[in-house]
């Protein structure tokens, strides 16, 4: 490694002010910054600092990603070969759903991250970690068939007005990765909300629906539960395996990357929205028939619920702020579905919305907190532990 | 009876190199001094020149806004220099002391006959005024204030921290003394902790109260403590002193002079043979460690103290010298590697799986600063019904009605500095709550 360190050394003058590639310092920098830790030490207060950065933390998403990934390339191998009636064997279906992810994933990150780096070279700032998890998750979200120029477009409109308008990773309202989704789904609906959309290389004539669009137009349920939990159903790359989401769900818990309270909350809120609408809707309505578990296995409902609602800086930042915004996720996805004729699936719009009234949330946990400040007693000794 | 507060949030970081409480050393100082910059917002005003002589006692600058809180000499010698910093900044005024110290004497009067304004106005004289902080803001007490109580610390929390129980094993006497006379000037209370209550003096004075407080650090310091006993409101003060300061005041009150020796715990990864030193205030710390290339020395602790050379000098409030390797060299892929043998909370790292593990940390930042992100970090570390992400934004936006109702009245850098080791954006917390409680002194001042 002494080989790439004194590489950077001995490259670094031109990067830097006055350098001859000056322009470029921000790209020199994020790489620097990715390769080694820099040497930068304490200057006041603690001398000593916790090993954990943000590329640690984001890293670790991006590994609890993988599994939702790899699965969903190969779901697109498997309905591609279900569609067109062809066989194959693991491989094949994986390498064809590869073959047709990867682009998806090159030109969401290249599009982003060349935003990226270009805002922090006119900011003057550091190049942030944040895309490295949103640039993963936007193909992720998308239909396996979306033409890469929208995947770009919806990335770029992302990240610039959802993101660097308001200056940066950390300071955002909406998840971007969601706002990428959101963009492209009112932008191309035909691109996302048709039927033929979710099988790569369907044949004329054909068409499949999502178990999600089965339930919306009262048809009879052609995938069970089992299927929808492992994940053999059509629908965006990485949301169908509930079993790979879980997966990751388990290592964002055990690292505590992940808000186990919004996770929990989502779901609880899903599901109780859910088994209300069971009862409450007359049995014309085609969603009275579709039970808790049918609601959580399908569409993005456990994606969103792991990997999009928990994204620390759109969700509620209170403690007791998460449990509510998470449970309002959960009833507003539900009830999205449910009650709105004109798309099937509500997470997306739930999860912009309750991003949008994090902030109010938590401006009631922080009032309230202060209201209990100012009632506090003169003295009192036997408190409840904190 | 005590009463016990068990908290549960907080972090005990564990470092190699405690101080081996069978090892004492004598460590005799050729210089000693008293720095300004040890006391928040303390405009100085020089009360001696170079070359003039003084005694143990003997006032070396006062606070130019109560010019009756007088900083005195540890030692008796011949004012060296005094040290400046940038714009004439009063960092240090230095002392080469004598062979044997002259003492100044003091008048002080038997324990029974002492009164509140006797007492105050002694120490005052004597210096030994500044050893009782006040609480809000951290400062120096002010003498004229009316504190809802004063709050004893009985045991230091922070990595490697003494145990005062060694610090205090000859000075039984003086602490008995020194808690009594600091009873009458506020309702005392003292804050222990149960496995260590062999600290506490046989008979305390009337009208004491014992706490027993458990759990991990921050639960030693005063701001959590107070927060948990009697939590200050706009208005409210409550004062605040170190068991082991409380027995420097015992000492004047038996000796009738000021008799400033120290014991000081040496620790850290990079000294040999860590143990205490007896010491006297202001030493010298290139007396008490070893510094030189490669390595940070640290008056205080490795997370609150300050960054010293070896020719710098023990902080005021400090008995802890720190040294830990310093972190600058840049590390392969630092962030991705599994990370065996790192210190950090986050579970990110392997370390939550041997909690029993010592560490060899250094000062490498291990990041770069960001934004705040990650949420929920800080409330783990902070045993206070306060919110600090909040509190810091306030302070960022310089809303002094927001700091006021979010609890800056009721944190001191210290509280918070767990909040800083922890954070992954590597936000210098600390100067955030210290430039906020500058905000809120020149607001209301």
């Amino acid at each position: 490694m002494k080989f790439l360190r004194s590489f950077l050394d001995k490259h670094r003058p031109a990067f830097e002010k006055g350098g001859r590639l000056q322009s470029l310092h921000s790209l020199f920098a994020g790489i620097e910054a990715f390769l080694y830790v820099p040497d930068r030490v304490t200057r006041s207060g603690c001398a000593i600092r916790d090993a954990v950065d943000l590329k640690r933390t984001m890293s670790v998403v991006v590994v609890a990603l993988l599994p939702a990934l790899l699965f969903g390339m190969y779901n697109v191998g498997y309905q591609h070969h279900l569609a067109t009636g062809g066989g194959g064997d693991f491989w094949s279906m994986f390498l064809h759903g590869f073959a047709r992810v990867l682009p998806l994933i090159i030109v969401s990150y290249a599009v982003g991250l060349g935003i990226e780096f270009a805002a922090a070279q006119l900011r003057g700032h550091e190049i942030n970690e944040g895309f490295l998890v949103t640039g993963l998750l936007i193909p992720m979200v998308m239909p396996v068939t979306a033409p890469l120029w929208m995947v770009g477009l919806s990335t770029a409109f992302a990240v610039i007005i959802g993101k660097e308008i308001f200056g940066g990773t950390g300071m955002n309202i909406w998840n971007p990765a969601l706002l990428a989704r959101a963009f492209f789904f009112f932008s191309y609906p035909s691109r996302m909300s048709g039927d033929k959309v979710w099988v790569d290389g369907l044949p004329d004539g054909m068409s499949v629906a999502t178990p999600l669009a089965e339930a919306s137009q009262g048809e009879a349920f052609a995938h069970d539960l089992g299927t929808m939990f492992w994940g053999l159903v059509p629908g965006s790359v990485g949301e169908t395996s509930a079993f790979c989401i879980l997966l990751g769900a388990a290592l964002l818990l055990v690292t505590g990357v992940g808000s186990w309270k919004i996770m929990t909350a989502v779901a609880i809120g899903g599901a109780g929205m859910a088994l209300l609408l069971q009862q409450a809707l007359p049995e014309t309505n085609p969603y009275s028939q579709v039970t808790v578990a049918r609601h959580l296995l399908s569409g993005g409902f456990a994606f969103g619920a792991i990997f999009m609602a928990t994204d620390p800086v759109t969700a509620a930042q209170t403690s007791a702020g998460k449990w509510v915004y998470g449970l309002l996720v959960g009833v507003m996805a539900i009830l999205i579905r449910a009650l709105n004729p004109g798309y099937p699936e509500g997470m997306m719009l739930a999860i912009l919305l309750m991003n949008t009234f994090a902030p109010l949330i938590d401006w009631c946990v922080v009032q309230q907190n202060i209201r209990r400040r100012m009632k506090r007693g003169v003295s009192h000794v036997n408190r409840q532990p904190t | 009876m005590p009463t016990k507060i068990k908290l549960k949030r907080g972090f005990d970081i564990r470092l190699q190199g405690e101080a081996d409480p069978n090892k004492v050393t004598r460590a005799t100082s050729d210089l000693y001094a008293v720095k300004p910059t040890d006391f928040r917002a303390l405009a100085p005003k020089l009360e001696v020149k170079a070359g003039d002589r003084v005694r143990a006692g003997d006032p070396l600058f006062s606070d130019k806004y109560r010019p009756e809180v007088k900083f005195t000499s540890p030692v008796s010698g011949i004012v060296e220099e005094v040290r400046r910093g940038e714009k004439r900044r009063v960092m240090a005024v230095v002392v080469r002391a004598d062979e044997q110290i002259a003492y100044k004497p003091f008048d002080a009067p038997s324990l029974d006959r002492l009164t509140k304004e006797g007492l105050i106005a002694l120490l005052l004289e004597s210096g030994l005024w500044p050893l009782i902080k006040q609480r809000p803001y951290d400062i120096v007490a002010d003498p004229g204030a009316r504190p809802k109580g004063i709050f004893a610390t009985a045991f230091d929390s922070a990595p490697l921290a003494p145990d005062y129980r060694l610090l205090l094993k000859d000075d039984a006497r003086a602490l008995e003394a020194g808690l009594e006379a600091l009873g009458k000037l506020a309702p005392l209370h003292v804050n222990a902790r149960e496995d260590q209550a062999s600290v506490l003096p046989a008979r305390l004075p009337a009208g004491a109260r014992v706490h027993f407080f458990e759990g991990p650090h921050p639960a030693g310091n005063a701001g959590v403590q107070i927060h948990h006993l009697a939590p200050l409101g706009k208005g409210e003060t409550a004062w605040t002193i170190s068991l082991p300061d409380a027995a420097l005041v015992g000492r004047l009150l038996l000796e009738g002079r000021v008799d400033a020796r120290k014991r000081v715990a040496i620790t850290g990864p990079e000294v040999t043979g860590p143990g205490y030193a007896e010491t006297i205030a202001g030493a010298r710390v290139g007396c008490l460690a070893e510094g030189g290339e490669g390595r940070r020395m640290i008056s205080g602790n490795a997370l609150t103290g300050d960054r010293v050379e070896e020719d710098d000098f023990l902080g005021f409030y400090h008995r802890q010298v720190t040294v830990i390797a310093e972190g600058n060299r840049p590390e392969f892929l630092g962030w991705a590697l599994p990370g065996f043998g790192k210190l950090s909370m986050s579970r990110t790292f392997p370390a939550f799986l041997f909690p029993r593990r010592r560490y060899r940390a250094d000062t490498n930042l291990r990041g770069e600063e960001r934004a705040f992100v990650v949420s929920g970090q800080y409330e783990k570390v902070l045993p206070m019904d306060v919110l600090p992400v909040y509190l810091l934004k306030a302070i960022l936006a310089g809303n002094v009605e927001k700091m006021e109702q979010l609890g800056i009245y009721e944190v001191a850098p210290e509280d918070l500095a767990l909040c800083e080791f922890a954070c992954t954006s590597k936000v210098p917390v600390q100067e955030i709550v210290a430039r906020g409680i500058a905000l809120m002194m020149k607001e209301l001042s």
